[in-house]
């Protein structure tokens, strides 16, 4: 009950971006399915006419349908960049198999006696189209339009992944920011027009013929009015276009941050990360959130913005151990804090671009950190008790874990076992507790507000300054879990503000207030 | 009034019309007759080209078909198919009116003309507003027949149009369809595989077998001077109820001559033109001891017995066989 109050109040808050993601959705699906029925109606005729096309056009139309529908947004960013161009693209493609094969088993359907004699009586081909194959198929096509409807309304959160609006707004953002009600916000919407339109589409079908006839004159218009909907004018526009993901839009120290804390108002999209920092590199977007020491940033040319006003929680990493293993074996502690203040911002985000963008193993770039940092020696082979090394799921957390290794195997008799990998947040430190792992990488940030979540005025305080996070966390992790934060390795992996480093250099922004600075002048 | 000249069709390298040729009078029924794949139904679409023959020459009325538009063409040729093809999704009223819609009739004439049509073919004006799928096959049949006629065609073609109904209905129609006068005053090509139908439909049967016509010939002529044995075979298990139905009293009238026959029981009259087997029919159906065969022409009337109509029905036959 509790819940559902929540959810209630939640959407009426919310209600102008629910009703805005509502007609976007609505206008997003009926734009792509009206030119999927232009196109694949006329295609579905052709093929029945010619047979010998039938399993070509059928099979690629088929093959679309079986690319993950992420992948499909994905190869259309090249080509169309991002927005509602490369949605509406994906979405008709989607759209085109159900309308064209039902057009054309429709067709090839009609008895082969009724096109007989109506070929006989002297009707001509597009007399027999229209009076006989077309009226006769309407039942299959129909089915198949509604198909395509319900796959589309379906689809059509996916768009938000490309900046082009939608409920998946509500429904990823709530996602990333474990926010059911921000979930159900847009899910439910989504499942009542599937089935809402389903519904009226059947309707439609069940007409006689006169008020179908009617009908196929009304609905290209109600088709084109509903389209329209999308094309109801953004809010505002700035000079400079940011895109940001779902979840950064909805946290405290995200979009909410920026605009409370610095009075930043910027023209936004709702955007994948997975496609943000190619979409800022092509131009498409000006301002992104991103990780600081995120490969992408070295290989786009991206420079991040200075948060001068403190609204980005540290995320310094170090490595977190179990105090009993640091008891047992006495010589870990020194060993993993020889990378202690080793690596920077930059030199990090360098290591990731090896690994995520030019594709080297993390174990080949860690070699080559340590080996030009002096600090690699050939391992000792020595058998004084087996380290458990625990990683997130991403490769800045493969490349330390590997470090970490070989330190271990080079400076001490110990040997290791690698547990890579690891999920989330979560599921790794749950490893550590439960004694499945001995130590992993850990940023600070997360350990405030995801392990330690203590209450929000507590956390605006410790997130100004990093030192005083790392202590509250060290304390905390300490008492709480008996488990210890060694030194920090120097790097902070937190949110931040990017732009491509050419244009704020010649804008002049190197801050978060000298781009707000920039957006208040006209 | 239809001539057709070394007509050939070939599917792939199975030559289903072989260079046929055959003439058709104006207000004749010619029947195409023979077992499936023999080349008759071919040979009937080539005729309003849906199918367009490989070589060989078709005239109507001493024009070529390939001389106009197949639209042009089939407008003016009824088309009856052996599943009807009545549009599902049009009214009676409407599946009529499909062809004088194509002419751009006005709609008062298409409404008389469909009316005199359903009268015709004894369908009730209820049926107008009704679709194929709710009338039974021998209605639709008939609307199917009605259709075909709508635009008064001086020209018919049928494919197999009774095959797919059954015998009671079959036979009724049969009979409806050799009363309806609107049929006499057209040129007919029709298409079975039912021998019984053939002889007692058509005026002139051409005997189809693996894409030739093995004769070509009327109903008599076929039963008395085959031409070889494969028509023989061919008539060979129907043959006492073909010549039953093919002979007439008017051919046996030299073999009959007056009788007196004693005793209590009915007689019928028949005019001398019908066939044996409609005379025992009406015998039987009466239990009539005296046959009363009028000559419609001089009047002349001949009174016999069912045993002496029966012998002279052998007698016929046996002079048949030695001509």
């Amino acid at each position: 009950m509790n819940e559902q109050q929540s959810l209630w109040e939640f959407m009426r808050q919310q209600s102008d971006k629910l009703a805005e993601q509502t007609l976007q959705h609505i206008g997003l699906t009926f734009i792509s399915l009206f030119i999927a029925v232009l196109i694949g109606l006329p295609l579905g005729v052709f093929i029945s006419r010619r047979k010998q096309f039938s399993g070509g056009v059928l099979g690629v139309a088929g093959v679309l349908q079986t690319i993950p529908s992420i992948a499909l947004l994905g190869f259309m960013i090249p080509v169309l960049g991002i927005g509602p161009k490369p949605a509406i693209t994906a979405l008709l493609l989607y759209a085109l198999l159900p309308i064209i094969r039902n057009t054309y088993t429709g067709i090839t359907g009609v008895d082969a006696a009724v096109k007989e004699a109506a070929v006989a009586m002297g009707m001509s081909k597009w007399q027999v189209l229209f009076k006989v194959e077309l009226p006769l198929a309407m039942p299959v096509i129909f089915a198949g339009i509604r198909t395509a409807t319900v796959i589309t309304v379906g689809v059509a959160t996916l768009a938000s992944y490309i900046a082009a609006g939608g409920l998946g707004e509500f429904i990823f953002g709530g996602i990333s920011l474990n926010n059911t009600n921000m979930i159900l916000a847009g899910a439910i919407p989504a499942a009542m027009l599937a089935i809402l339109f389903d519904f009226l589409l059947s309707r439609l079908q069940k007409l006689d013929s006169k008020k179908l006839k009617m009908a196929a004159i009304a609905l290209p218009v109600i088709l084109i009015l509903l389209s329209s909907f999308y094309l109801i004018p953004k809010t505002y526009a700035t000079k400079l276009k940011a895109g940001f993901t779902p979840e950064f839009m909805g946290r405290q120290d995200g979009n909410l941050g920026l605009q409370s804390k610095y009075g930043l108002h910027i023209n936004t999209v709702v955007i994948s990360d997975a496609v943000m920092y190619k979409a800022a590199y092509q131009k498409q977007l000006d301002v992104i959130s991103g990780y600081s020491t995120d490969g992408r940033l070295k290989a786009y040319g991206l420079l991040v913005l200075e948060d001068d006003k403190k609204i980005f929680p540290p995320y310094y990493a170090a490595p977190i151990v179990r105090e009993d293993a640091l008891q047992r074996y006495p010589d870990l502690e020194n060993t993993l804090n020889l990378l202690a203040g080793k690596i920077n911002d930059s030199t990090m985000t360098a290591l990731n671009y090896q690994t995520d963008y030019l594709h080297q193993t993390p174990e080949r770039v860690a070699k080559f950190f340590l080996t030009q940092n002096k600090l690699f020696r050939p391992a000792r082979n020595g058998n004084a008790g087996i380290i458990r090394i625990g990683s997130k799921i991403f490769g800045e957390q493969y490349i330390l874990a590997n470090m970490y290794s070989m330190l271990i195997k080079g400076y001490t008799d110990y040997d290791v076992s690698t547990k890579t990998g690891l999920g989330g947040t979560k599921i790794c430190f749950d490893a550590l507790t439960n004694n499945q792992i001995d130590f992993y990488p850990e940023y600070t940030g997360t350990g405030l507000l995801t392990i330690l979540n203590p209450p929000a005025k507590e956390v605006a305080a410790l997130t100004l300054n990093k030192d005083a996070t790392y202590r509250y966390v060290a304390d905390g992790f300490d008492k709480k879990y008996q488990v210890k934060w060694l030194k920090p390795i120097g790097f902070n992996n937190t949110y931040a503000l990017m732009m491509r480093a050419e244009q704020a250099q010649k804008l002049n922004i190197k801050t978060i207030s000298n781009l707000k600075r920039y957006l208040d002048s006209k | 009034m239809i001539r057709v000249q070394h007509l050939s069709k070939h599917f792939c390298n199975v030559k289903a019309v072989d260079d046929i040729s055959f003439e058709v009078k104006e207000h004749e029924n010619l029947i195409l007759l023979g077992t499936s794949g023999c080349g008759k139904t071919t040979t009937l679409k080539m005729l309003n080209r849906l199918i367009e023959a490989d070589s060989g020459e078709i005239a109507i009325n001493g024009k070529s078909i390939k001389g106009q538009s197949p639209e042009a063409l089939r407008i003016g040729i009824g088309y009856v198919l052996q599943n009807n093809g009545l549009f599902p999704h049009y009214t009676v009223a409407q599946n009529i009116a499909i062809v004088p819609q194509l002419l751009k009739w006005d709609k008062k004439k298409i409404e008389n003309r469909t009316a005199e049509l359903l009268e015709k073919l004894h369908l009730s004006v209820d049926y107008l507003k009704a679709y194929p799928p709710e009338l039974s096959g021998g209605q639709q049949q008939r609307v199917g027949l009605a259709r075909a006629l709508a635009a008064d065609p001086a020209v018919l073609l049928m494919d197999e149009p009774f095959a797919a109904l059954d015998n009671v209905t079959r036979s009724k129609i049969h009979a409806e369809f050799k009363a309806l006068d609107e049929l006499k005053r057209k040129t007919i090509i029709m298409v079975t595989h039912d021998v019984q139908e053939a002889f007692e439909l058509g005026d002139r049967i051409c005997l189809m077998d693996k894409g030739r016509i093995v004769q070509d010939g009327t109903p008599a002529e076929l039963l008395f001077k085959p031409k070889n044995d494969f028509v023989k075979e061919f008539l060979k298990e129907q043959r006492l109820l073909l010549e039953f139905k093919t002979i007439t009293v008017k051919s046996l009238w030299h073999l009959l001559s007056n009788e007196e026959i004693k005793g209590m029981g009915p007689g019928i009259l028949v005019d001398y033109k019908v066939d044996l087997w409609t005379v025992l029919e009406r015998a039987t159906f009466f239990n009539a001891e005296r046959l009363n065969m009028m000559n419609l022409e001089n009047k002349e009337m001949k009174t016999v017995s069912f045993e002496s109509l029966t012998a002279a029905f052998y007698q016929y036959k046996k002079q048949q066989a030695h001509e």
